[in-house]
């Protein structure tokens, strides 16, 4: 997918202004709320035209004030996911999937009906009114329909704002495995760093109402992590099977023992920085069940600690320590060292597709 | 209970005929500016807006009137359209159906604009994300949406019809048999002596319909609100 966007808009005392092209498949906007990314999305879908500029998605102008072209909405093949589910009322769950599928031209329609309900795990409500679903099971179902119209861009404007707690990690994990099973491109919109991470791996940062520039997720969170109590580290494991009490699994090529806490194993977790420890030498015999040799490969200022990065083999691991610790360690690129993490210390978040 | 004589049952069945032709002519207008309305924003919105409304608060005489002044033989309308094309529309029933649609047409913009304001602009939006063209959104989303407006404001809209009389006396005249709708048929038992009774049983029969008309008003809103 590829994305240019040079657009301006004055709305009352709020300036819009965005240049910016991106080529990839997971893009992130990420930016404080009235910051400007709806009025960007709404740019995209064609919902709001710029006040003067171009839009175009893989070479196809959608908008251009200097020729005045500005495709409709329901012509550029946009789908979109909002922060409610915005579903049809008067519809049933299978009438409101189909909506957009039967709209589709044929030549587009590849990722079909069951397919979406399977992954989405919605076959059983079907033949409901969506005025008796669930807030999860709406958002499902909206997210089904979006990805139903088969179209060649998602865009999803907050999805997850107005979900409980509760039920945001089960839908980012819908979300994020539906996307990943029918490898459609999208822009995910959110002022949550942690969504951000999971789903993104370029990301469009915004801030009143200029696009302040492109970066990764890992420089995202690193950026961040004053705003959101330190730095946290997002692991992706791999086929877990339970030995004893606790689940073991696959990182690169480590073994990794994470305590069962009792429900079903997840495969994404989150590690606070802060709670790996570093050893230069192998304590022999301690009670944390995960003692990973690595090398340091950067070392960056978080205020008051710094943030040792270690590489692990093919992965990445970022431990916090106080500058003391590390002065004392003599922590310095290109040093082995030891890092120690609980088996209690993991987080889990949800089991996501196997990479 | 005195008889009812050819000319009363053709007034009962022509006040039906004409009230339901106002109103089946009147929705399709109806819906558009009630759309309009809700939708769109142009120049000119407050004064359609008071045009629409102005037949509320004006008297139905002079409603009647200015249609007569407008669709005479004189009138600009009747002279430069309608004489031309050999249509005669004055003191005719069909006269009496256009002073009727003219005056319950706010009542049925009304209660159709209430329920379109209430559909949330986002789901129109999804919609055409979703491939559906405005045409195509307004069959899909916008009328089943509104729908409870549109059949409450087609009922209102008929049961003001059954009423009418002011605007229908004046463009259409009182000819029994021929536009003599029950109001008027009333009015002249009124008029006339020994004309109580008749008028009465009228009276009756205009009450039974009205009643008949607002239980199934009342009935379709409670299964509207149940099927919500």
């Amino acid at each position: 997918m590829e994305l240019r966007v040079s657009a301006k808009k004055q709305l009352g005392k709020f300036h819009f202004s965005a240049d910016f092209e991106i080529k990839g498949r997971k893009i992130g906007i990420f930016g404080p709320s009235g910051s400007g990314k709806s009025t960007l999305v709404s740019f995209i879908a064609g919902f709001r035209s710029p006040d003067n500029g171009s839009i175009s998605l893989d070479g196809e102008t959608l908008f251009d004030s200097s020729i005045g072209i500005n495709i409709a909405p329901e012509h550029r093949r946009i789908g979109m996911v909002f922060q409610r589910s915005q579903l049809f009322p008067h519809l049933s769950v299978k009438n409101n999937l189909l909506y957009g599928y039967k709209r589709c031209h044929a030549i587009y329609r590849k990722i079909k009906p069951d397919e979406v309900i399977d992954v989405m795990q919605i076959g059983h409500l079907l033949k409901r009114g969506v005025s008796n679903l669930s807030g999860g099971e709406k958002q499902r179902v909206a997210i089904g329909r979006a990805i139903l119209s088969n179209p060649r861009l998602l865009l999803m404007d907050e999805p997850l704002s107005a979900i409980d707690e509760s039920l945001k990690l089960q839908i980012i994990s819908y979300l994020k495995n539906t996307c990943d099973v029918f490898d459609i491109p999208y822009l995910f919109i959110s002022h949550t760093l942690l969504e951000m991470r999971i789903m993104a791996d370029q990301i469009l940062s915004i801030a009143g109402g200029y696009v302040k520039g492109m970066v990764t997720a890992e420089e995202l969170a690193r950026g961040e992590m004053r705003n959101s109590g330190g730095y946290t580290n997002l692991l992706n494991f791999t086929g877990p099977h339970r030995v004893s009490d606790v689940y073991e699994y696959r990182w690169g090529n480590q073994d990794i023992f994470v305590a069962n806490n009792g429900g079903p194993p997840a495969t994404l977790f989150e590690l606070p920085a802060r709670n790996v420890i570093l050893f230069k030498r192998h304590p022999g015999m301690v009670s944390t069940r995960n003692f990973l040799k690595g090398v340091v490969t950067g070392i960056f200022d978080m205020g008051t600690t710094v943030g040792v990065e270690l590489q692990l083999g093919s992965k990445k691991l970022v431990a916090e320590v106080t500058k003391k610790a590390a002065s004392q360690m003599d922590i310095k690129i290109g040093l082995e060292i030891f890092a120690a993490v609980k088996a209690l210390a993991f987080k889990p978040l949800f089991r996501s597709r196997e990479p | 209970m005195p008889e009812f004589s050819h000319s009363d049952y053709l007034a009962i069945l022509l006040s039906l005929k004409i009230s339901l032709v106002a109103t089946f002519i009147s929705l399709p207008l109806g819906f558009t500016v009630a759309y309009l309305m809700t939708f769109k924003r142009f120049k000119g919105k407050v004064a359609l807006d008071v045009l629409v409304n102005l037949p509320l608060t004006l008297p139905p005489v002079v409603i009647g009137y200015l249609l007569l002044l407008m669709l005479g033989q004189n009138g600009w309308l009747g002279k430069w359209v309608l004489q031309p094309l050999g249509i005669k529309l004055i003191f005719t029933w069909k006269a009496a159906v256009i002073a009727t649609a003219v005056v319950g047409f706010p009542l049925m913009v009304r209660s159709i604009r209430t329920n379109m304001e209430m559909i949330d602009r986002r789901l129109i939006q999804v919609s055409r994300t979703l491939g559906a063209s405005r045409f195509d959104g307004i069959f899909t989303i916008i009328i089943p949406l509104s729908l409870r407006g549109i059949i409450a404001g087609s009922i209102l809209m008929f049961a003001r019809g059954l009423g009418e009389f002011g605007a229908t006396i004046i463009v259409a005249g009182n000819i029994p048999g021929v536009t003599q709708t029950i109001p008027l048929a009333i009015y002249e038992y009124v008029s006339s002596p020994k004309g109580d009774s008749l008028a009465m049983a009228l009276c009756s029969v205009s009450i039974a319909i009205s009643v008949i008309v607002l239980v199934f008003y009342e009935w379709f809103g409670r299964k509207m609100i149940k099927r919500k």
